[in-house]
């Protein structure tokens, strides 16, 4: 190992640091510290002239380590290893002190902070002295992509990738795709009928030559790393021919058993075989274990007698498939927030509150009154107040806003009024119309006619009995500084969007992390929306955090051309810090084996050492650390390093 | 007197360095008394760290890790549930105070979790008071 010669270069952040830690005395500091041949501050180490600035320091004065304080090296250690790297350093000669994250930002006492920020610094600057160049090695890519949720955000991202004439594996775990989106009436702001922008994108994407789509199916297990991993996927057996069958729906006719309709959330009935609606693609029916008569009684048949094409299969079982790909985009989409547990409002407990993706179908003229808004006695709402916020912006449920609510409440009201001649209320916290003619609609609407209250509802009750309504809204008019008594007839909650019932499940599956408010974590919530901390793994769409058709598109197309600038390439630079095994110190326990989450430690019988496969090692260090002879170096987190910055950070 | 305690902070960089990340992020404050060191994963750690630690000057050691199940590498974390046991069977014959060394699981968004467990760690500590390099262990 050479001499070493340390660069030390501490950012200032703007004020992000140097309004906390008084990056001159840390320098100084860093300056006195061994090996340390030259230290400085700047403004911003991460612009163009703060890399030049060491780049320069690298070529005059002959630097061959270097330390850079500043940011989470989440941010920044790609973006200098890189000016490492250019200036003729090898990038596994850098390191990085943390004093944004872990010092400026979390620490009020600015001579502490201080403090905290040498003792960081000394310890990069201790832990470089030891670091060993290594190569970044290189993986192929396959070419193919796993699309997770059949949703617009899924049908778009596949689309796009399929259209460059790359394969796309779109797996969807309901029978079709289509997901939310399928359900809705018309858009706002715009009011194009959901389904009209929807179903030819559905169709392109069942008759796509590079789009395998995989509904009924669900992932069952994710293996291997950026470029290629191996997934399994369970079809579920749907009893149906996929190839057989023609999609006449002369089974669902004969079929005798109705059910409630998931697709119409309660409102609507469906047979036991069938297909979500109309327009779904496949255009192949499913059978409903639970709920056909053969599964439960035994007898029936009903389909099977007259299907034509012979296509029912009640002999079918699940098939597990394993396909190959090189990226996953993960668009798992929502869940409606469940308005139960707020009892004050009477979902379920009173007739007539309904939930807005009920309204939706309710309003929807292939729906299940034929879009005539109707009470449930049949007869149409002279009033309707429409409660904002539900389950969102609430400490109770979820403290963050659902982004799309107001608008579709928006979008309600100009339904309501298109169809009916009833009295509008909306009861908001805030107006949030934040989009492209969102404001415009708003004002729209405002000229509509309707009523727009300010505050938040306690009740809705049927106690108070009035000739206007049956059910009554008690809530404040924050405007008016007034208790208000509202007597309607329909009550729709503006339900939140909230993270899919087993989002956690899917965390696991496809180890990505969740943000505080349970959706996905994207790698940076600014610069690298729609990567994972998973390399490899992107997300796009609701499953993210909430958001509207026009965001999830977007979202979604950015996702593709991540996957595509990977299959594009062709090769994706992967860590270098793996572990190796030093055969003379190795004693042939087999310890480390058993141990290796990737079974990427192999026993040589002959020489009876343990060997390591790097291609197929992560550089988790289980093994480095449970090793008895201490044969096993796990590279840039060596023993000696860690040891070296332990003994610095307690300076 | 007033005692400030030093306190290493071993995290595993996909979840704890991520939440301890956000933390700075959302500008949650902590006391400035933890020294956060990166390890790719808990199951990383070595005795060797923690002993050293306390031989450098800390008070106290505390370790993060991804929840169970949610293991970047699948499993590490369970080796460390393993092992921890051992490590501590192994301070106290060293006659290291059991509160000084914790494992505690951070996600990469418990930003907040982790500012509590190491304000309430620091307090903890402070009142143990420093650890004495010279109480057990013969030689200390």
């Amino acid at each position: 190992m050479s001499e070493p010669r340390i660069g030390v270069y501490v950012c200032h952040c703007g004020s992000n640091i140097a309004g906390i830690v008084d990056v001159e005395e840390v320098t100084k500091f860093a300056q006195g510290l061994e090996g340390v041949i030259v230290a400085r501050d700047y403004k911003f180490m991460c612009s163009d002239p703060g890399q030049e600035i060491i780049k320069k320091d690298i070529q005059e004065l002959g630097l061959n380590r270097i330390v850079v304080a500043s940011c989470s090296p989440t941010l920044h250690e790609a973006t200098f290893r890189r000016v490492c790297q250019e200036a003729g350093i090898n990038p596994y000669l850098f390191e990085m002190a943390n004093i944004r994250e872990h010092c400026s930002w979390v620490t009020e006492d600015k001579e502490k902070a201080t403090e905290k920020a040498k003792a960081l610094v000394s310890a990069a600057v201790r832990r470089v002295i030891y670091q060993e160049p290594l190569e970044t090695r290189e993986v192929p890519v396959n070419p193919n992509t796993l699309v997770v949720g059949g949703g617009i955000a899924g049908v778009q991202a596949a689309l796009k990738i399929a259209d460059s004439g790359h394969k796309v594996y779109l797996v969807e775990r309901s029978p079709s795709i289509g997901g939310h989106m399928a359900q809705l009436d018309k858009t706002f702001p715009t009011l194009d009928c959901s389904a009209c922008i929807l179903t030819p994108k559905m169709s392109l994407v069942g008759s796509h030559p590079y789009i395998e789509l995989m509904t009924y199916s669900e992932v069952e297990e994710v293996s291997g790393y950026v470029g290629s991993f191996k997934v399994k996927i369970r079809k579920k057996a749907r009893y149906v021919d996929e190839d057989k069958c023609t999609g006449c729906g002369i089974c669902q006719t004969k079929c005798p058993f109705k059910v409630d309709s998931e697709f119409e959330v309660g409102m609507g009935k469906r047979k036991a075989i069938y297909t979500p609606f109309p327009q779904a693609v496949p255009n192949i029916p499913v059978i409903d274990r639970e709920h056909c008569a053969y599964f439960l009684k035994g007898t029936c048949r009903a389909c099977e007698k007259f299907c034509e094409v012979k296509a029912i299969d009640f002999e079918q079982v699940d098939k597990v498939v394993e396909i190959e790909v090189g990226a996953i985009i993960v668009a798992t989409g929502f869940n409606l927030f469940d308005p139960t547990p707020i009892y004050q409002y009477g979902y379920k407990r009173l007739d007539n509150v309904i939930t807005s993706l009920e309204f939706e179908r309710l309003v929807n003229s292939a729906g299940p009154t034929g879009g005539n808004i109707v009470l449930k006695d049949g007869s149409t709402p002279r009033s309707i107040a429409i409660i904002h916020c539900v389950g969102s912006r609430d400490k109770n449920y979820h403290e963050y806003c659902s982004n799309v609510c107001c608008m579709y409440s928006l979008k309600f009201s100009h339904l309501i009024k298109e169809k009916t001649d009833a009295k509008i209320y909306q009861l908001y916290i805030d107006m949030r119309c934040f989009g492209k003619g969102y404001e415009e609609f708003y004002d729209r609407l405002s000229e509509e006619g309707v009523y727009f209250i300010r505050g938040k509802v306690s009740e809705v009750t049927d106690q108070i009995t009035s000739e206007e309504g049956k059910l009554t809204i008690l809530a404040e008019d924050t405007l008016l500084d007034s208790v208000i008594k509202l007597p309607v007839d329909m009550v729709i909650l503006s339900c939140g969007l909230e993270p899919q019932l087993d989002a956690d499940k899917v965390t696991r599956l496809f180890n990505i992390s969740r943000s505080a408010d349970g959706f996905f974590l994207e790698r940076h919530p600014k610069l690298d929306p729609v990567a994972t901390m998973n390399d490899g793994i992107f997300v796009a769409g609701c499953c993210q955090g909430p958001k509207d058709i026009p965001h999830a598109v977007a979202q979604a197309s950015a996702a593709a051309a991540e996957a595509l600038a990977m299959i594009s390439r062709g090769k994706v630079e992967i860590e270098a810090a793996t572990a190796v095994v030093n055969e003379e110190l190795c004693s042939g326990c087999r310890i480390c084996n058993a141990l290796c989450p990737y079974n990427a430690i192999d026993f040589d019988e002959e020489k009876k050492v343990s060997r390591i496969n790097e291609a197929v090692c992560k550089g988790c260090g289980v093994c480095v650390a449970a090793c008895p002879s201490s044969a096993i170096t796990g590279k840039h987190f060596t023993t000696k390093q860690i040891v070296a910055e332990i003994e610095g950070v307690l300076v | 007197m007033n005692f400030e305690p030093k306190i290493l902070g071993i995290l595993c960089k996909w979840c704890s360095y991520a939440g301890a990340d956000l933390c700075g992020t959302s500008r949650k404050k902590y006391p400035p008394n933890i020294r956060i060191v990166r390890v790719m994963c808990s199951g990383r750690v070595e005795p060797t760290f923690i002993l050293k630690a306390f031989e450098k000057g800390a008070d106290g050691v505390l370790i993060c890790g991804c929840h169970p199940g949610d293991c970047h590498y699948a499993e590490g974390n369970y080796k460390t549930v393993r092992r921890f046991p051992l490590l501590k069977k192994m301070l106290s014959q060293l006659g290291i105070e059991d509160e000084r060394v914790r494992l505690e699981w951070v996600s990469a968004s418990e930003g907040e979790r982790f500012a509590s467990i190491v304000s309430e760690m620091t307090e903890q500590i402070r009142r143990l008071g420093p650890f004495s390099r010279n109480n057990g262990g013969g030689n200390g």
